[in-house]
């Protein structure tokens, strides 16, 4: 048993105006087969470039097909290219590290905040357009995380799809 | 899963159709389970598919039953904890002590009771104290699979015809267990031996009547006795209102067609998850982690043992893996060790625990089981706080690791969701959901009491990738949260509420924010020797935010002594109401008297000390994390969170890049276009004071060379270090670290007691403890 929605439905899901009614049903009802299908046509239909989103790491980030070679890179909306998929995009991202209490009274009351001894905030934006993907909150030294590693084999098999050329 | 041979060799049964004893009974489920990959071998359903109607009518009517029967059997209880808060929960078992369907409530004990009833199994309690028609047994034992002592579990065993055909178990959480610190979370004692009564798998009654000698014994062993008494007969109403429905189930469809649906529908649990994770994740692996503070050096920590008195973190990497087989693997390795201190958890806890959770979002139906422990592989390694490998470890507060660990859960899982565009189910975490506030003495009506404030039940929640985190609203451990009614609080404890207001700016920041918590300032009246004691997070943050989105703010604690208000009072004057809405401007401080003594600080930890009538304690709940990057944030929902005194203006500046004015009435309008600019002005800003990444590696690759960090970070790591290899090679590799670079604990010069001698509790003779997860 599945759900069935709409692509603009799902188009209103990913922008954040999708009516709640709709957004409780697909909490509370089985998900939907075409959702990906519609999720992708959306986010490339948004996108400025010519590369083929096939996967979402946040709402600027997406695993691509590059047109030129067909490689599946991590590319922000902006068309920065963090590089292929299996690496961390991190370690292509510029940082910002709270690390001091004035740094982190920019945003928290220090009381607020975390002691900086313990724990630190490391920003990851996008090196050409400044959009923050992602925040840590570690301790100090430790190692930048890679989220999400894709087994993009495995998904193509059981949405039934060819997979791409170079998963 | 371990199957663990009968320590005690084959013996004839008496309480199952099938003549085994129970152990061998469950023994060979286990193995047909292991042999085939389907629960008990039931590869075919073949109840399900050639009756549906008749296996759905038996789910409907246990699942009915027991959640009924929580609803009639809370109204029992006179604890706010569980007549508020609805801190109970029901559950049925087959007789191998695998659930099969249970109520609403506190779920995490799906696992627990159930661990429980395996250790009767498993240790020959059917020989000796014997399992009969009409017998009840309680446990409340952190060894034996139990989250936190005050958890205590009613069970049941259920018999048809002379034959055993089910276990029943019911679990409230009383308010008090005669720990060292009063309350049913605290935080004072560091062993076992300090953490409150215990109760291992005990025959507590028999012809459904609880044993005199039980009773008189462990009112005597609490502080709150009334409600403990009140919550027992709870638990056992409960359970017996859910055996008679069980009886006419079988009445009306049959001993065999009830036999056959309880083992048939725990394999329909694990096919049910199976089936939600091939239907939402994104197969692969995903790696995430959680921290949070134990900061125990602090003045007002107070233990009775050296070795205890040191700072440390708790550290929860945790490696999910979706598999082609749409099963999944959470692997722990790397965790930090156990301490002394009670935020220790025990495997069980850890594992079904995460069932709470998933309710939530993976399996949002009626029908969690352990089948969705058979579809799961956990990986707890042992001598960390997830798996302690010692029997003197303390437990009582197992949810200040608990919450914060599972924070990252979330994160982890939420990324697989929106990999593939199931938007609606992206959480960024859950709140830690704390201050707990707790403490005890003599109450208004001159009785010894102790207090544990259940308002955390009602935190703010984590921001979706759709919408905002709902404010004031839930906690991890509760679905169904609620923060309960200021009247009957103050029935239950001699504090007044001076103000119950949403606390400002709690929430992550973000596209989507966090939801926000609250606080209430309350004054200690008509007690007698009365103390309290803070319990939360407050140097570091447990929940992160999610693709951009900021983590909650941290806690910190408020407190006020000798504050004159009684005077005031009298004398008409203003008095602290309300909300502490920016902590730097000490608005409390205003409206006491000239002697006050006032901590404010970031020491959420705190350990029983004395307060007066008069006294102030602000209990701060914490907001939930933010996703998506705040410059996103739609110019009226900053406008919004402006005008509900959500948000300080300051970082409507600061982190929104918001340009607003104010009229007369100090409404605030946004202007967008302005915004729009400076928030462009913004972005510029951040790659200004950036650097790449690679070129940060590099500075901290010195301060690790250096071992510039901290002694709690440093011991933190030292201990991870100690216990995992892996964890150590992956740290060195990542960091392109010498080869000779170490840090062992040793060097660091904190009290290592307890990190390499211990003894377990299998170590005991007679004793097998059940395991239930790769070690």
């Amino acid at each position: 048993m599945s759900s069935t929605y709409t692509k603009k439905q799902v188009a209103d899901l990913v922008k954040g105006d999708l009516d709640f009614e709709t957004v409780h049903l697909m909490l509370s009802m089985p998900k939907d087969e075409d959702r990906y299908k519609f999720y992708m046509e959306t986010i490339n239909e948004n996108l400025d470039y010519d590369h083929q989103a096939i996967g979402a790491l946040g709402p600027h980030l997406n695993y691509v097909i590059r047109s030129d070679d067909e490689e599946i890179v991590v590319m922000c909306d902006c068309g920065h290219d963090f590089g292929q998929y299996r690496s961390n995009w991190k370690l292509n991202a510029v940082i910002y590290v709270r690390d001091n209490v004035e740094k982190m009274e920019q945003i928290y009351p220090a009381i607020m905040a975390p002691d900086t001894s313990w724990q630190v905030y490391r920003e990851y934006y996008c090196p050409s357009c400044g959009i923050q993907h992602c925040v840590e909150a570690p301790t100090p030294w430790y190692p930048v995380m890679h989220d999400l590693q894709p087994d993009f084999a495995t998904f193509y098999e059981w949405m039934g799809q060819p997979a791409p050329a170079k998963i | 899963m371990t199957i663990l041979e009968n320590p005690l060799g084959n013996k004839p049964g008496t309480l199952l159709k099938n003549g085994m004893t129970l152990n061998d009974h469950r023994n060979a489920v286990l193995a047909r389970t292991e042999e085939t990959g389907y629960y008990d071998g039931r590869k075919e359903l073949t109840f399900k598919d050639t009756d549906p109607i008749g296996f759905e009518r038996i789910f409907s009517k246990v699942r009915a039953g027991v959640v009924n029967s929580r609803e009639v059997a809370k109204k029992i209880a006179a604890s706010p904890i569980v007549e508020q808060e609805g801190e109970l929960c029901f559950t049925l078992y087959n007789v191998t002590g695998d659930c099969v369907v249970t109520s609403t409530g506190i779920i995490i004990h799906v696992g627990t009771m159930g661990a429980a009833i395996k250790y009767m199994i498993q240790n020959d309690w059917e020989s000796n104290p014997g399992i009969n028609e009409g017998d009840m047994f309680t446990n409340n034992d952190c060894q034996t699979g139990n989250v936190h002592p005050c958890d205590i579990a009613t069970i049941v065993p259920i018999f048809h015809d002379g034959v055993m055909v089910a276990w029943v178990g019911g679990v409230t959480h009383v308010i008090d267990t005669g720990a060292v610190g009063p309350g049913s979370m605290s935080n004072g004692q560091i062993q076992r031996f300090g953490d409150g009564l215990q109760i291992t798998c005990r025959k507590t009654g028999a012809k459904d009547t609880p044993f005199r000698d039980y009773l008189h014994e462990s009112q005597r062993n609490v502080r709150t006795t009334k409600y403990w008494i009140l919550d027992e007969k709870t638990r056992i109403a409960g359970c017996h209102m859910i055996r008679d429905m069980v009886l006419e189930v079988i009445e009306d469809e049959g001993a065999e067609a009830f036999d056959e649906f309880m083992y048939e529908v725990v394999e329909d649990g694990r096919r049910g998850l199976i089936m939600r994770i091939r239907a939402m994740c994104m197969p692969g692996t995903v790696k995430t982690v959680a921290f949070v503070d134990v900061p125990y050096t602090h003045e007002d920590v107070h233990v009775p043992s050296t070795f205890a008195k040191m700072d440390s973190i708790m550290h929860a990497p945790c490696e999910i893996t979706v598999k082609p087989t749409g099963e999944w693997r959470l692997d722990f390795e790397g965790c930090s060790r156990w301490g002394w201190h009670t935020y220790n958890t025990n495997p069980v806890a850890f594992t079904s625990g995460i069932w709470v959770m998933m309710t939530q979002s993976l399996i949002p139906t009626e029908r969690v089981n352990d089948g969705c422990r058979y579809a799961t592989e956990f990986r707890l390694p042992k001598g960390t706080w997830t798996n302690p490998d010692d029997r003197r470890t303390a437990h009582a507060d197992a949810w200040h690791f608990l919450v914060s660990s599972w924070s990252s859960l979330w994160r982890g899982i939420s990324r697989t969701y929106f990999a593939r565009g199931y938007l609606e189910e992206v959480n960024s975490g859950n709140s830690n959901p704390c201050n707990w506030l707790q403490g005890g003495g003599v109450n208004q009506d001159g009785e010894v009491h102790a207090v544990n404030s259940f308002e955390t039940a009602a935190c703010g929640t984590g921001a979706c990738a759709v919408k905002d985190g709902l404010n004031h609203a839930a906690a991890i451990w509760n679905p169904e949260g609620d923060m309960g009614d200021i009247e009957i609080w103050e029935l239950a404890e001699p504090l007044l509420y001076m103000g119950r207001r949403i606390k400002t700016n709690t929430g992550g920041y973000g596209k989507y924010r966090g939801g926000l918590g609250y606080e209430t300032l309350r004054m200690v009246w008509n007690s007698a020797d009365w103390t309290m004691f803070f319990m939360g997070n407050g140097y570091m943050n447990s929940d992160w935010g999610l693709m951009g989105g900021y983590p909650s703010a941290t806690g910190y604690r408020f407190e006020a002594h000798n504050t004159g208000l009684q005077e005031r009072i009298a004398e008409g004057k203003s008095l602290p109401l309300g909300q502490d809405r920016d902590p730097r401007e000490c608005e409390y401080e205003k409206h006491l008297g000239p002697d006050a003594t006032v901590k404010r600080d970031k020491q959420c930890i705190t350990t029983e000390d004395m307060y007066a009538n008069g006294d102030l304690y602000l209990n701060y709940l914490r907001g939930g994390p933010g996703f998506g990057d705040p410059l996103d944030r739609r110019i009226l929902d900053i406008q919004e969170d402006l005008n509900q005194n959500f948000l300080l203006a300051e970082f409507a500046e600061k982190v929104y890049g918001a340009v607003f004015t104010t009229d007369d009435e100090g409404v605030y309008t946004v202007d967008a276009d302005k915004t729009a600019a400076r928030q462009a002005e913004m972005r510029k800003e951040r790659l200004a004071r950036a650097v790449p990444v690679k070129e940060w590696m590099e500075t901290e690759r010195t301060k690790i060379i250096d071992k510039d960090a901290s002694l709690a970070v440093q011991q933190m790591y030292a201990s991870s270090f100690y216990l995992s290899p892996k964890f150590t090679a992956e740290f060195k590799e990542f960091w392109d670290l010498p080869a000779d670079w170490e840090l062992p604990e040793e060097e660091l010069g904190t009290p290592m007691y307890g990190a390499r001698h211990t003894m377990e509790i299998g170590d005991l003779p007679d004793v097998s403890p059940v395991i239930m997860t790769e070690e």
